[in-house]
C-alpha cells in the first residue's frame, strides 16, 4: 500500500483515498509540431525500475493535484510536492542522489 | 417557503454507537484565497467562531468553520440561516476573486455518538482515527467505504460526519453496519 503525504491539506493518504493522473512533467506538444514530437508527447511514457516521477490527486480528500517521487521497485516514496511546478524540485532531486546516486529519468537527474 | 426535509428524515439506529441523521442545517461552501484577511473576515462573521487552522474545525453550538482544502472553507450554521449568510458574504466580497454557494441541501450530515465511535469509523476510514492521530479540533477529509465523506468530533466520543446527500442512505447503512452489536473490535 502506497501511502502519500499531500503538500495541500498535509494528510498521510493512503492510495486508496488518490486518484492515479500518470506520468509527471509531461510538456505538451502542440499545434504545428512535427508528428514524431507529438507522437513522443501522446504515447511515450517513462517505464522505469527504480525512480519515478508521477501525479496524483488526493480525490477523497482536500481534491488537489500534486507531484510525487518514488521508487518502482521497493516502493519507496522519496517525497512529494505541490503541482505548480514544471520539473522536481532541487531539494527532492538532492534527497533521490542521497538514495539513489546516479539515478536519471527523462531530462532531469 | 417550503418546509426543508432531510435526506433520512432523521433515522436512528442505536448499536455499538448511536447513528443518528441529524436533520436539516446549513451549510456555506466558501471558496477563495484563505490567506486573505477579508476571506476570513467573512466566514467568521457568518460562522462567529475563530479560523481554523489546516485540518481543522472550529464549532460552537450549530456553528463552526470547517478547513477544506487551502481554498475552501465550509461554514456551518442554522438551516434558515444560510441564505442570508451567503449574501453577507456576498456583500462583504464583492469585487474579489471568490465562490460563495449554500449547499445546506446537497449534503446529508450524521452525529455518531458513544464509546465506540471512534471504532466505528475506522472501520470505515482508510483515516487514522487512533486518539494520537485524530482528536477534537481535527477535521478530516476522507472516504467511509465507498464514497467521499468527512467528519469532526465535538467530544471524545462524538463525531459529525457529512457526506453528499445522495450517498445518505448509503452512509446511513455502512455506518449501522459498522456498529452492529457484537462486532466490537476493541482496538482502541
Ligand atoms: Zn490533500
Amino acid at each position: 500500500m502506497l501511502i502519500l503525504h499531500c503538500p495541500y491539506c498535509g494528510v498521510d493518504a493512503d492510495e486508496t483515498e488518490l486518484s492515479p493522473g500518470g506520468e509527471a512533467h509531461l510538456k505538451r506538444a502542440g499545434p504545428g509540431t512535427p508528428d514524431d514530437a507529438f507522437e513522443r508527447y501522446l504515447f511515450h511514457r517513462e517505464n522505469p525500475k527504480g525512480v519515478h516521477f508521477e501525479r496524483w490527486r488526493h480525490a477523497s480528500g482536500c481534491g488537489k493535484w500534486f507531484h510525487a517521487a518514488r521508487c518502482t521497485v521497493t516502493m519507496e516514496v522519496f517525497g512529494t510536492y505541490p503541482a505548480q511546478v514544471t520539473e522536481p524540485p532541487q531539494e527532492i532531486c538532492d534527497r533521490i542522489t542521497g538514495k539513489r546516486p546516479g539515478w536519471s529519468w527523462g531530462a532531469f537527474s | 417557503m417550503s418546509e426543508p426535509v432531510s435526506a433520512l428524515q432523521g433515522a436512528i439506529f442505536e448499536g455499538l454507537v448511536k447513528v443518528e441523521e441529524a436533520g436539516p442545517c446549513g451549510m456555506i461552501t466558501l471558496r477563495g484565497d484563505l490567506a486573505s484577511t477579508q476571506v476570513k473576515t467573512a466566514a467568521t462573521g457568518v460562522a462567529g467562531v475563530d479560523f481554523p487552522g489546516q485540518g481543522e474545525a472550529n464549532c460552537a453550538g450549530d456553528k463552526g468553520l470547517c478547513w477544506m482544502s487551502p481554498d475552501e472553507i465550509l461554514v456551518l450554521c442554522p438551516y434558515d440561516q444560510a441564505g442570508a449568510g451567503v449574501a453577507a458574504i456576498d456583500k462583504l466580497l464583492a469585487g474579489t476573486h471568490y465562490l460563495a454557494t449554500n449547499v445546506s441541501d446537497a449534503r446529508a450530515r450524521f452525529v455518531v455518538s458513544g464509546l465506540d465511535a471512534r471504532e466505528v469509523l475506522a472501520k470505515l476510514t482508510p483515516a487514522d482515527m487512533s486518539p494520537a492521530g485524530f482528536a477534537p479540533g481535527r477535521f478530516r477529509r476522507t472516504r467511509l467505504a465507498q464514497v467521499p465523506a468527512a467528519f469532526w468530533m465535538r467530544d471524545e466520543h462524538m463525531f459529525e460526519v457529512i457526506c453528499f446527500r445522495s450517498v445518505a442512505q448509503y452512509v446511513f447503512d455502512i455506518l449501522t453496519a459498522a456498529a452492529t452489536p457484537g462486532s466490537e473490535v476493541g482496538f482502541f
